[in-house]
């Protein structure tokens, strides 16, 4: 997912499903990539809650801006995603627990998860009985019918779900998933058909786009109404101009500690409109409680931070993303792979590592996964030692790669966004294209119209280096490998087309599509695909991957039991106040 | 030229001193008696002498480019290498803090920014392009607003009135709002813009002077047409045209010697006006494009920093307010200069 705080009227996913069903084997083989390594930073132990962890009170986050729209259906925010797991469910979910463990998909509205059958297209799911919405309705399996069907009608990012049966007809006049997605009322169960494998389907499911909603909810955009849920929290009230408000659920009732567990605030209140400086203020004087994780703390107030007085208030966590800029490999001079390696070797990662706030914020990288992430084996060709972590840059290499190349000398446009950071990196990288003799100028847009600008290929002749940031959806490779560089991820003159470099290998893609195929019966062979996959992506040069980020949660001093999940980050309902 | 002898024979108590002269002369020796004015000028001009130098600062003192980010740099300090960006201290090590002002012009007079790069090269180097913006755009935006005035004001009728809605039309929207929309447009074209023989590249100064002089053309069109339509009804107009004039001589050497001062006085009003709308421009990322900088983006680089590094912000604030008020002293100096008669109805 890409970090933004408004939702992209569609954001186009996966446009292929490959074969194969869901394995629990990829999550022991996450397990095993991330043991050791560690989500959390030294400076935030992944804590469990205190044993005099006590429920009450009113949790106050402060954000910068809302998420936009709220109907689940559509919303593609973290912002609200941390808000919605705690008061909705899926069939499936993370366990909502710190660390490692949060990786690992459970049962939540389903009582086990299924086994595939029909060639791994089609699940029966056993869905729990005396399960209530906020509104005091009793779930039921026809309420998934309903929430699979807005997917479709509501316009979003669909194609999560597009392979289920039916679906490829559905549009926003309407939808109709009998046979994609067949409720049982009295047997209790729910079939879901495919119209091919999806090895990733348990992930999807996990997701809030999935999460339950009554049956006779509209099949229309909702807005800023967020339907009942079935969580420990409700929503009471949301504004995008001032605050939501969480309450606690009524007729809630733990079904799965794992999956679901109560949570300990009465009330979680998010605030919006305040400046970020003015966010950490407030939370330095006890007046709120959090910073919301995707605001930006300014560089000031980081120093603030360092005092001794707030070690215990702020956690640092390495995130599963990317920050990097694509290589528009329409055009020249990236349409050549030396030229393209050419910048690989001359970017200056410890200087864009600054600009993130130093390497207490952000790890250099050359490779597409980034680390702690299934598959990821350390990879960094750009370097000048050892082929492992990136060291330096060697410029003299990238002008012997240029002159090869016959491309130096030309203009290139670096587009990026015009935020205080957005811009640094661009002037950075323009500077680098600058040292091995290209003549690079820079292009600042808005963030809400840069990033559709460098997907959609009609703007493909106005820029030669896009910055692009990506955060993972779930843990699994193809997030990355098959999302970003896919050859299905290249929708012309779409704005959501992911695939930014308009990068496609067909060799490349088939290991995609095998790797895919492989993953449930031979997960080590898939495992070692996707490694594969990324090296050879990384040594095709469609990026300049820069660095991973790492995230900061600000908590003021009466906040206890901070617990940081892979895949939700900040467990909001976990915390407790003293 | 009548009408301006007219204009500053009123005063009976000045009359003995300017019979038989030059009006500018007189104009000008008054603007020479304002001390006020005058100390603005000296001071523009010592603004507008320094930035100038930006490049001989940049080379022969700093030994910099300020053009180019310097995030793994170094300087000198009390005999001292340095790093140019500092890794914040503590348990956590949060953050990368540019260096301070060092007080020594050769290394970082004023610190740096969050690029590692010399705020005081760069306060000179944007000094330029403020400037440069300013001025041009006032001057583009002046000499527009007059052609159009003297065709409105001096044919009248329908031509008055499609040109005088053209530029309610321009008048209407809020003048940021404008400029951001037409930014936002003309920065994606990377390629540039292409005006016959003539091509201009989509981060050039040209694009934020243009768009600048563009929204402001209403706000000197309204008095100048004005004026326009107060001179054409004078007796030496109409004299003029019962002698034979042509339109063309009637527009220049009737009407526009009589509403020339009218500009003037605006001109420097309007320079102050385009460097405060440049730099606010530039602030919020859609003025003056990398690698130029210009007061608003350095203000802008120095929003983080505003606790530990406050000279970045500071440095070009300071300058702009100096700049903006001398420009406004002396353009009340140069009213006052042209049209005397003001003063004496201002001050009773």
């Amino acid at each position: 997912m890409r970090l933004v705080r408004t939702v992209p009227a569609v954001v186009a996913r996966r446009a292929a499903r490959h074969p194969l069903r869901w394995s629990g084997a990829a999550l022991v083989a996450l397990a095993l990539a991330v043991a050791g390594c560690g989500s959390n930073s030294s400076s935030s132990p992944s804590a469990a809650p205190s044993s005099t962890a006590t429920p009450g009170g009113t949790f106050t986050i402060l954000a910068n801006s809302s998420f936009g729209v709220a109907d689940p259906a559509q919303n593609y925010t973290l912002e609200e995603w941390q808000l919605l797991i705690d008061t909705h469910d899926g069939l499936t979910g993370f366990a909502k627990v710190g660390g490692v463990p949060g990786t690992k998909i459970v049962p939540d509205l389903a009582t086990s998860i299924p086994l595939a059958t029909n060639g791994g297209k089609t699940y029966v799911f056993h869905i729990r009985h005396g399960i209530k919405f906020s509104n005091g309705q009793v779930l039921t399996p026809s309420d998934f019918v309903t929430t699979f069907e807005r997917q479709f009608s509501v316009p979003g990012p669909t194609s999560f779900y597009s392979d289920i049966v039916g679906a490829s007809a559905c549009s926003t006049k309407g939808c109709n998933l009998s046979k994609g997605v067949i409720a049982n009322d009295s047997a209790y169960t729910l079939t879901i058909n495919l119209t091919a494998p999806d090895p990733e389907i348990m992930d999807q499911l996990a997701l809030p786009f999935a999460y339950a909603v009554p049956a006779d909810t509209s099949l229309k955009l909702l807005g800023n109404n967020v339907p009942p849920g079935t969580g420990p929290y409700m929503w009471k009230s949301y504004n995008p101009n001032t605050e939501a408000v969480l309450v606690r659920n009524p007729y809630f009732k733990v079904w799965s500690a794992d999956a679901q567990p109560a949570g300990y605030p009465n009330e979680i209140i998010e605030k919006y409109g305040l400046l970020v400086s003015d966010e950490v203020t407030e939370v330095m004087n006890g007046e709120a409680n959090e910073v919301f994780d995707g605001d930006q703390i300014p560089s000031d107030q980081l120093t603030q931070l360092n005092s001794a007085k707030y070690v215990g208030q702020v956690h640092v966590n390495t995130l599963t993303a990317d920050w990097y800029f694509a290589l528009n490999t329409r055009t020249p001079p990236f349409n050549n792979a030396d030229a393209r390696q050419a910048i690989n070797y001359a970017a200056n990662r410890s200087a864009y590592v600054k600009i993130a706030g130093g390497p207490s914020l952000a790890v250099p990288a050359c490779q597409i996964l980034p680390p702690n992430f299934p598959s990821y084996v350390p990879y960094c060709p750009y370097t000048t030692g050892a082929q492992t972590v990136w060291t330096g840059p060697n410029v003299d290499k990238a002008k012997q790669l240029v002159k090869a190349s016959g491309t130096a000398g030309m203009k290139v446009v670096v587009d990026g966004t015009n935020d205080q950071v957005g811009k640094a990196l661009v002037e950075q990288m323009v500077s680098d294209l600058d040292s091995i003799g290209y003549k690079a100028s820079a292009q600042l847009l808005a963030g809400t119209i840069q990033y559709p600008f460098v997907q959609n290929s009609t703007n493909s002749s106005k820029w030669n280096v896009g910055w692009s940031a990506w955060y993972q959806d779930y843990p699994a490779p193809s997030d990355f490998l098959n999302v970003l560089l896919g050859c299905n991820s290249i929708h012309p003159n779409s704005d959501a087309s992911p695939n930014i470099a308009a990068y496609c290998d067909q060799s490349t893609q088939a290991q995609i599509n095998q790797a895919e195929s492989e993953e449930a019966a031979n997960p080590s062979g898939a495992a070692k695909l996707w490694t594969q996959v990324d090296h050879e992506d990384t040594l095709a040069a469609p990026w300049v991957d820069l660095y991973n980020p790492k995230q900061i949660d600000f908590l003021s001093k009466d906040v206890h039991g901070y617990e940081w999940n892979p895949q939700w980050y900040i467990l909001i309902d976990r915390l407790w106040l003293s | 030229m009548a009408a301006v002898a007219e204009q500053v024979e009123a005063p009976a108590d000045l009359r003995p001193e300017i019979v038989g002269r030059n009006p500018w002369a007189l104009a000008a020796r008054r603007l020479w008696r304002n001390r006020i004015a005058m100390a603005a000028l000296v001071l523009f001009v010592l603004i507008v002498v320094a930035c100038l130098a930006a490049p001989l600062y940049a080379q022969y003192v700093a030994h910099v480019n300020p053009f180019t980010p310097n995030l793994n740099g170094t300087t000198v300090i009390n005999g001292k290498v340095v790093p140019v960006m500092q890794q914040g201290g503590g348990a956590l090590k949060l953050g990368e803090t540019p260096i301070g002002p060092t007080w020594d012009p050769h290394h970082y007079f004023l610190g740096a920014d969050d690029l590692g790069r010399d705020v005081a090269a760069l306060l000179l180097y944007g000094g330029r392009s403020s400037l440069v913006i300013g001025i041009g755009s006032a001057v583009i935006c002046c000499v527009i607003a007059t052609v159009v005035a003297l065709i409105a004001g001096f044919f009248g009728g329908i031509t008055d009135s499609i040109l005088s809605r053209i530029m309610d039309v321009i008048w209407a929207f809020p003048v940021f709002l404008l400029a951001f929309s037409i930014a936002t447009e003309l920065l994606t074209h990377s390629s540039g813009f292409q005006f016959g023989p003539v091509h201009v590249s989509a981060t050039s100064l040209w694009v934020p002077t243009i768009i600048i002089a563009f929204i402001y053309v209403p706000y000197v069109y309204r008095p100048v047409r004005g004026q326009v339509l107060s001179v054409v009804r004078k007796e030496f107009v109409e004299a003029a045209i019962a002698s034979g004039a042509s339109n063309l001589r009637l527009v220049f050497s009737e009407v526009l010697p009589n509403v020339v001062s009218t500009v003037i006085v605006l001109l420097p009003l309007m320079v102050a006006t385009t460097i405060l709308t440049e730099v606010a421009l530039s602030f919020l990322t859609i003025g003056v494009q990398p690698p130029n900088v210009s007061w608003g983006t350095i203000i802008s680089d120095g929003e983080d920093l505003l606790y530990t590094r406050p000279w970045v912000s500071l440095a070009p604030g300071i300058m702009i307010v100096l700049t903006v008020l001398a420009l406004n002293v002396l353009g009340d100096g140069v009213r006052d200069a042209l049209d005397p008669r003001a003063k004496l109805r201002v001050e009773g």
